[in-house]
């Protein structure tokens, strides 16, 4: 069992913090982990991204070529990563700030305006925990509680902060628990 | 310490204060900047010195004199600042000082990229400056395995007082994975009594690679190069994947790369086709007798490399064409993925290969 | 019977390899009698450079190291750094210090290491055999300018004390020579300054000996002397350039 992802998008987005996140939480439950970066060139460019592999087994290329997960922070990220995604994977995309839908037929999608949440929930700098918590309510590579665990860990010196992220991270995961209600098949339709 | 989750480089950086390292002296680039950055942050939280030198050049002569004085050091950098940390390493095996350089290798030649590579193999593993002399080599793949191979690299530099070169590159670098620091019990090593560090209460001391007269200048090679017998018979260390198995063809990779070949073998097995790895962490002195011993029971080997084949041409002479040695490289910063070998590996078996 | 006169601690019961004339023997002399002095021999390392003094090592009588060419005050940097309770000091010529390691001088200055530099100029490359230095003097001859030192396409010589005095950080900056008696016991009393401000943890200390080297020059010892005297003090006033504040 293997859940691996990309997280992309500005820098400034969180989009490598959401990754450590699942790394750590990952790690806490026993789990193989690896997190890596991208430090090329475009690292000074303003986008920024990470892979992350969540495994039972011992992790090997921690380069990912083919992702079973995408979470796209801005355009530029989803032009890039969409046709890498593997057949059957997910796309999770920020539709705050793209304005074009998923290409591809044969990944699932998730559109959820992760900006407009965030603000919702008290600060557009939470975006990235939207897309967290939607990633974790999605696939459940982590729990749920491991995550919150670690974002109060990490906004620790900031308490304020701290119930801001968790309610953004709980708007995602709520956001994506009602996407699976509403596409999960009835009986009907699948007989 | 709990388990924790570190960045290569910052496991690096841990492990030699550890390992009771207090000075580094290094210079800035890329992929290992986090080593500094880490050192210049963790180093005056337990009394160390951390200086950022001019240039490779000069770190790399700060560590021959803090080495000299008789203190653990470390300094560290990528391909281009190795290149310039020769003269040093050079003088330091010739002056008999211990001690620990860290290479995260990117692409060349020249100024390459920072993608992850392994070209500089063949400079870490025949010695890589002036003069007849090697160095000791070690290759993580992994960040726990570059932490532990930091810390022996200390006491490896102080058993034989000679550098130990710890090769990683910007993948072993540049990823985080969960690392653990465990006590370890403390190892028996000789005393410095041959530091320059004041001469009270002796004869003074002098650290030195200079002998004019040739006779004694040859003792000296001849001294030298005694230890490193010692390593080949003692030192060498390598790992393996899935040698239980009954398998035709052994894949023989380093570092990086060997956890790519790990999950390619673990495909090729889901799906009824058995192939070993053998991983070399020794990469001087190269574990020869186990590759042998690996290799005796495949039909093929197949090395696969971030280079153009440099630990082939070594895999090539050990085998003494016992076995054919087949070889895939990437290069240039791009990294090998499972599929590519595994398509390698199939063709090698369908006997299609070069 | 009363010694009146004898070879310091300092320095160890050898005789040198110098050539005759050459004033790299009086300049060993200061640094030993300093050192013995100060009473600090047992914890002084001293960084031998490239060049003339490169067996300086066989010189000294406390603990020494030898360096690569230019790279002194790299590896003194590490010794300080290391032990800043030792007192170190490099002893370099023109072409090690003020050529191929210019980038170590000029930052091991700036940063102020608390060492202390014991710099030689001759004007020229001796050990090597007498090519052109960066502080040949323009007109002179030296194997590698053979029809003098042309400032058009090799430069004007660089004047170190000067070029190092420029940095803010503080400093003891000094240029002397030994080629006279009275100079010799001037040149004495900077070289306790600068091991005393070392010692003190004040600062950086650089002194330039302006020297004569007799036989790459093709002079007689006392030619040698007169071609100091007229040439090389007027391009390298003497004197103190900067000391710390």
């Amino acid at each position: 069992m293997q859940n691996d992802l990309i997280c992309a998008g500005f820098g400034g987005q969180g989009v490598l913090l959401i990754g450590k996140i699942l790394a750590y939480a990952g790690m806490h439950e026993g789990k193989e982990v690896v997190w890596f970066p991208s430090y090329g060139p475009e690292m000074r460019g303003g986008t920024a991204n990470c892979s992350v592999v969540i495994s039972d087994r011992a992790v090997g290329s921690p380069i990912i070529a083919q992702p079973r997960g995408l979470i796209a922070m801005n355009l530029p990220s989803l032009d890039k990563f969409e046709p890498t995604v593997k057949p059957g994977g997910l796309i999770i995309v920020n539709t705050s700030l793209i304005n074009r839908s998923v290409q591809r037929t044969d990944v699932e999608v998730l559109e959820i305006p992760c900006n407009a949440m965030a603000m919702e929930a008290g600060s557009a700098r939470a975006a990235n925990m939207v897309a967290l918590g939607a990633y974790v309510g999605m696939t459940a590579a982590v729990q749920l509680k491991e995550a919150e665990e670690l974002v109060r860990e990490t906004f620790a010196q900031k308490p304020k902060l701290v119930d801001v992220n968790l309610r953004a991270l709980h708007a995602g995961h709520d956001f994506a628990g009602a996407h699976r209600a509403d596409q999960a098949p009835t009986p009907e339709v699948r007989s | 310490m709990a388990k924790k989750l570190m960045k290569g480089c910052e496991a690096i950086g841990e492990a030699a204060i550890q390992a009771g390292c207090r000075l580094f002296f290094g210079y800035p680039i890329t992929p290992q900047n986090e080593i500094p950055e880490y050192m210049a942050a963790r180093l005056p939280q337990v009394g160390g010195t951390f200086v950022q030198a001019e240039s490779e050049l000069a770190a790399s002569n700060m560590i021959y004199g803090a080495s000299a004085a008789g203190c653990r050091c470390l300094t560290s950098s990528s391909s281009p600042g190795i290149s310039l940390m020769q003269e040093a390493i050079s003088y330091m095996v010739g002056s008999e000082l211990p001690a620990v350089i860290v290479n995260i290798m990117r692409a060349g030649p020249g100024l390459g990229g920072i993608l992850p590579s392994q070209a500089d193999y063949r400079q870490a593993v025949k010695g890589g400056g002036h003069g007849d002399y090697r160095v000791l080599v070690l290759c993580p793949s992994s960040v726990q395995e570059a932490a532990d191979l930091v810390i022996d690299a200390f006491d490896l530099a102080d058993r034989y007082r000679n550098p130990v070169l710890v090769l990683g590159d910007g993948l072993i670098g540049q990823m985080m994975e969960p690392v653990e620091f465990k006590p370890r019990p403390p190892v028996a090593l000789p005393p410095k009594d041959w530091a320059a560090n004041g001469c009270k209460g002796r004869k003074p001391n002098i650290i030195n690679s200079l002998y004019l007269v040739p006779e004694v200048c040859e003792q000296v090679n001849h001294r030298i190069a005694a230890r490193y017998q010692v390593w080949e018979e003692k030192e060498t260390r390598h790992s393996g994947h899935n040698l239980d198995s009954k398998y035709d063809l052994l894949l023989v990779a380093n570092g990086s790369v060997a956890r790519v070949c790990q999950t390619a073998i673990d495909d090729l097995k889901a799906s009824g086709v058995e192939v070993g790895l053998f991983r070399p962490i020794s990469l001087y002195p190269f574990p020869i007798k186990a590759l042998r011993e690996a290799a005796a029971r495949a039909k093929n080997v197949l090395v696969v490399e971030l280079n153009m084949g440099q630990m082939r041409d070594d895999v090539d002479s050990f085998l003494q064409g016992r076995v054919p040695v087949h070889f895939y490289g990437r290069q240039g910063g791009m990294m090998a993925a499972p599929e590519e070998v595994i398509e390698q590996a199939r063709a090698i078996l369908a006997g299609r290969s070069n | 019977m009363q010694t009146v006169f004898a070879r310091p601690e300092s320095l160890a019961t050898v005789s040198t390899h110098y050539c005759p004339g050459c004033t790299h023997g009086i300049i060993h002399r200061l640094v030993g009698e300093i050192l013995d002095e100060l009473g600090v021999r047992e914890r002084t390392v001293g960084i031998a450079p490239v060049g003339c003094a490169v067996l300086a090592y066989n010189y000294f009588n406390c603990d020494m190291i030898e360096s690569s060419h230019g790279r002194a005050t790299a590896v003194a940097t590490g010794v300080k750094r290391a032990r800043p309770d030792l007192c170190v000091f490099t002893y370099q010529g023109d072409g090690d210090l003020a050529s191929i390691g210019m980038g170590e001088t000029i930052h091991v200055a700036n940063r102020g290491e608390k060492i202390t530099v014991i710099f030689v100029n001759n004007a020229i490359y001796g050990m090597t055999g007498g090519q052109m230095a960066p502080t040949t003097l323009p007109g002179q001859v030296a194997t590698t300018c053979p029809l003098g030192r042309e400032v058009e396409t090799a430069g004007w010589p660089i004047r170190m004390a000067e070029l190092l005095a420029s940095l803010r950080t503080p400093a003891y900056i000094t240029r002397v020579a030994v080629h006279t008696p009275l100079h010799v016991a001037k040149a004495k009393q900077v070289v306790r300054k600068a091991f005393q401000h070392q010692l003190a943890g004040r600062c950086f200390s650089l002194i330039e000996f302006l020297s004569t080297c007799p036989t790459n020059w093709g002079m007689t010892p006392l030619e040698a002397t007169r071609w100091l005297e007229a040439n090389m003090i007027p391009y390298y006033p003497l004197g103190e350039y900067k000391t710390p504040e």
